[in-house]
């Protein structure tokens, strides 16, 4: 058996919290178990002398004391320092490789910014910053890469974030850790960590009818948007936004909800309001968006929302083509 | 003094309508001994299925099913009620000073709906098959799952009915049926235990049949609130589903630590160290315990906030176990130590438990948690705490109170070498499992890829030793029951009132009232009870 590999900066950080956390429990194990044993060797029936009960009992407030403060102060310290890793992930880069993934029984769908499709295999680059979209066509599953300390569930009907930049290249596995019936255990895929000559050589190489944002582009025209939505380039005329409000510019920008808070449309944003149109307070459209659940897949709402991205030009440029 | 509570009347009607706790106590201690090795039979299964990759002996649909079954018998019909309904039944009146429960007639209905669930959810599993995971996690089971869910969830949702039953039961019963004297602070240790479960019996376990209910309502007739095809969300139920469940938890350990209290203080012949201490970290367990449930969801999708703050709450709650823990010894130091097989569950429970919290604070620590959870190590980590824990201490209970139940002594080599074969195999089991889980092996499958064949080989070595260390017990009770030694009224020269009446009791416990006069664990008193001086040591201050 060989030992899980470190395959990223952040996995030697967790490997370090982990040490930290193994030390301190062998510490108290070391204290638990030796004190019982030194209490069982020095205090068996039939060996002690009198017991100074009155002692124990004055002094019990200062040992309560102790210990508490003492516990509370060691969990604090963990506290944070666990808590101020696990924040970073909540924080993906802005130039960031965005790869789609969609989990169903029982595969894992990958696609590409540049239209390039896997099943059950995952390619990133060494060193750059890699953001995966997940979500899922059925139940919830997980994605789960061990050698990078990282996972994260994968839900039905919306985007989560997981993001990495692996720094050792290889073959890793991945899981899925989410049980999802019947096949869950063979819903298992390989991480492959390429450097960046030859993962730009496997994109070219890896058969794609076009960039996602091109598709997306079709689709948008196809599925209807275009009819509504301006996008600077076909009908309605670019400054029309009296039906729905333009695409231009979107991606990126705060937009306030109904219940009050304003929130950055990110690539999860944009996926989950072609399902659930949200209510935009104050504005008066023509026309009600219908939901696209049902209508559109996966797949297609991953182009879609690779299309949108390349609506902000303000933007760092969509990455990875 | 009349007859025991065991011969007085010995028709099937009479124990089949009995209102007598005690009585009722052992309805349920055959119950969920049966349950227990339907459970352990699921797990065995398990083990030899993981010896090979690629699995031996059972189909991943079979699989799946198994370790469903394993789980729902073993939380809801074995740990949940184990020590509540068997010893708790049998003791809180006895210990109170009291004749009965509160409610007899109500104690006797929550047997009834125990097996009537018991027979549900077995009904589900064997007839169809679940494989959900004990979890149900939707959209899963509300709509993707081919498995009897619905038998199976009503039955879990009847269970709740008799746990809620036994929690009010417990309240009242501590509030009202306290014997003249017996104040707050003079309760033995197990029955704050007992409370603050009961406590939580009564306010978790209403979310949990809500939940359930609203399950079925979106299986059967496609009312969206969990499935995202129909508008619900899927994160909902498992807000829902662990507001019960992380509780739960607490359910299946405090009553543990209740019984570990009582012998580690009997066996070292001592007050427990900071009485108030361990009285109150149990209250302060059970109500923390309710605001810690987001912690099974860092990965699952809830916000950073959320996220955050439920994992500071998870550090405060494992202060009260520590406390504990640190107290224990502490009533060590200075005793008069027995190694009795009681002694040995309780030193156990200790190490276990202890190896069980620690391993918690890994999974308390959020980006560890990100790395650890839904691989082995939460595998390894719960059942320290549920078997390593509370079942250490459920059969350290059963030696304990053995001769006040039966009337008879259990044979004490037996024991001893049961209680060591237990910790042994329970390790070799499960400490395997938290490198396991370290590596990247994730639970629930039935397949996994041949690197982690070696550690998954030790661990089903283990758990071959742990079954057979877990039937030696049942063989030598069982013959105890017919050969084993008369029992005097206490044997272990212990404090509480349990002690103080027959053994086994008669039907109506006390022949008088028995008055308490000094604090729980006194055992000056209890010398000069006996009409000895006591020999050398000074009397309780």
């Amino acid at each position: 058996m060989t030992w899980l590999p470190e395959a990223s900066a952040h996995a030697m950080r967790i490997d370090i919290l982990l040490a930290g956390l193994v030390i301190i429990s062998l510490a108290v194990l070391g204290l638990v178990f030796g004190l019982m044993v030194l209490n069982v060797l020095r205090f068996r029936a039939g060996r002690t002398t009198a017991i100074a009960r009155a002692i124990a009992e004055h002094k019990s407030w200062w040992f309560e004391i102790a210990w508490t403060s003492a516990t509370l102060v060691i969990f604090f310290g963990l506290f944070l320092w666990a808590t101020q890793l696990y924040v970073v992930g909540f924080r993906p880069p802005a130039d960031a490789i965005q790869i789609y993934v969609t989990g169903k029984q029982w595969m894992w769908k990958i696609q590409y910014p540049g239209g390039q499709r896997e099943i059950n295999a995952l390619h990133v680059p060494a060193g750059r910053p890699v953001q995966l979209l997940l979500t899922s066509e059925d139940v919830i599953h997980d994605f789960s890469i061990p050698a990078l300390r990282i996972k994260h569930d994968v839900l039905p009907g919306r985007y989560q974030s997981l993001w990495f930049t692996a720094t050792r290249t290889g073959s890793f596995r991945l899981y899925c850790t989410q049980f999802c019936g019947l096949g869950h255990s063979r819903m298992t895929a390989t991480l492959t960590v390429m450097n960046a000559t030859d993962y730009a050589g496997w994109l070219n190489s890896a058969p794609a009818s076009g960039s996602l944002a091109t598709v997306g582009e079709a689709l948008f025209i196809r599925s209807g948007c275009s009819g509504c939505h301006a996008s600077s380039r076909y009908a309605p005329d670019a400054g029309d936004t009296s039906r729905a409000p333009s695409m231009v510019g979107l991606y990126g920008s705060r937009v306030a909800l109904a219940d009050g808070r304003a929130i950055v449309a990110d690539a999860a944003f944009l996926h989950d309001s072609i399902l659930d149109p949200p209510h935009r307070p104050g504005a008066s459209f023509a026309t009600e968006m219908p939901s696209f659940r049902g209508v559109l897949a996966e797949d297609d709402l991953a182009a879609l929302v690779a299309y949108l991205q390349t609506l902000s030009p303000a933007l760092p440029p969509e990455a990875g083509n | 003094m009349s007859e025991s509570y065991l011969w007085q009347d010995g028709t099937l009607r009479s124990w089949l309508l009995t209102r007598d706790h005690k009585r009722i106590a052992l309805l349920y201690l055959g119950s969920i001994t049966a349950f227990f090795a339907l459970g352990g039979v699921g797990a065995a299964l398990i083990r030899l299925q993981l010896l090979e990759p690629t699995g031996t002996i059972l189909s991943d649909a079979t699989y799946n099913r198994m370790f469903t079954m394993h789980g729902v018998v073993m939380v809801w019909l074995f740990l949940v009620p184990s020590i509540p309904v068997t010893l708790g039944n049998f003791l809180v009146p006895l210990m109170l000073g009291a004749r009965d429960l509160a409610f007899p007639r109500l104690n006797l209905l929550s047997w009834y709906l125990f097996v009537a669930s018991g027979l549900l959810v077995l009904y589900g599993l064997f007839r169809g098959g679940l494989e959900t995971g004990w979890t149900f996690y939707t959209p899963l089971s509300s709509d993707y799952s081919e498995g009897r869910v619905l038998p199976v969830v009503l039955g879990i949702f009847l269970n709740g009915f008799s746990s809620i039953a036994t929690g009010v039961n417990f309240i009242v019963s501590i509030h009202q049926l306290r014997a003249p004297g017996m104040t707050w602070y003079r309760l033995p240790l197990m029955l704050w235990a007992l409370y603050a479960t009961s406590v939580i019996f009564v306010l978790a376990t209403p979310v949990l049949g809500i939940t359930l209910l609203l399950l079925a309502f979106e299986r059967l007739f496609r009312v969206g609130v969990f499935d995202p095809t129909l508008g619900g969300d899927p994160l909902l139920f498992q807000q829902m589903f662990w507001f019960y469940s992380h509780p739960a938890v607490y359910i299946m350990i405090l009553p543990g630590m209740g019984v570990v209290s009582e012998i580690v203080s009997t066996f070292c012949r001592k007050p427990v160290f900071g009485y108030r201490f361990v009285a109150w970290s149990s209250v302060s367990i059970a109500a923390i315990g309710f605001i810690v449930w987001g912690h099974h969801m860092f990965v699952a999708g809830e916000s950073l906030y959320s996220a955050i703050v439920f994992s500071m709450f998870s550090f405060f709650v494992s202060v009260p176990s520590a406390i504990k823990v640190f107290n224990w010894l502490g009533t060590m130091h200075g005793g008069s130590i027995r190694l009795d097989a009681p002694m040995l569950y309780a030193m156990g429970f200790i190490g276990l438990f202890t190896v069980g919290g620690l391993t918690g604070l890994f999974l308390a620590s959020l980006a560890a948690d990100v790395h650890l959870t839904q691989t082995y190590f939460v595998v390894a980590h719960f059942h320290y705490i549920m078997v390593g824990g509370m079942v250490s201490a459920y059969f350290g209970g059963l030696h304990y109170w053995w001769p006040k139940i039966t009337g008879r002594m259990y044979p004490e080599i037996w024991g001893r070498l049961a209680a060591a074969l237990i910790f042994f195999g329970f390790n070799l089991t499960f400490f395997p499992q938290f490198i396991l889980g370290f590596e990247g092996m994730p639970r629930r499958y039935a397949t996994y890829p041949a690197q982690f064949q070696i550690l998954n080989v030790l661990s089903s070595a283990g758990a071959g030793i742990l079954a057979v260390a877990y039937v030696m017990p049942l063989v030598y009770f069982g013959w105890s029951l017919f050969r084993g030694a008369r029992a005097p009224d206490n044997p272990w020269g212990a404090t509480g009132l349990e002690w103080r009446t027959a053994s086994p009791p008669p039907t109506e416990n006390f022949a008088e009232t028995p008055v308490v006069t000094t604090d729980a664990y006194d055992y000056g008193d209890l010398d000069a009870r006996a009409g000895r001086a006591d020999a050398g040591g000074p009397h309780h201050v």
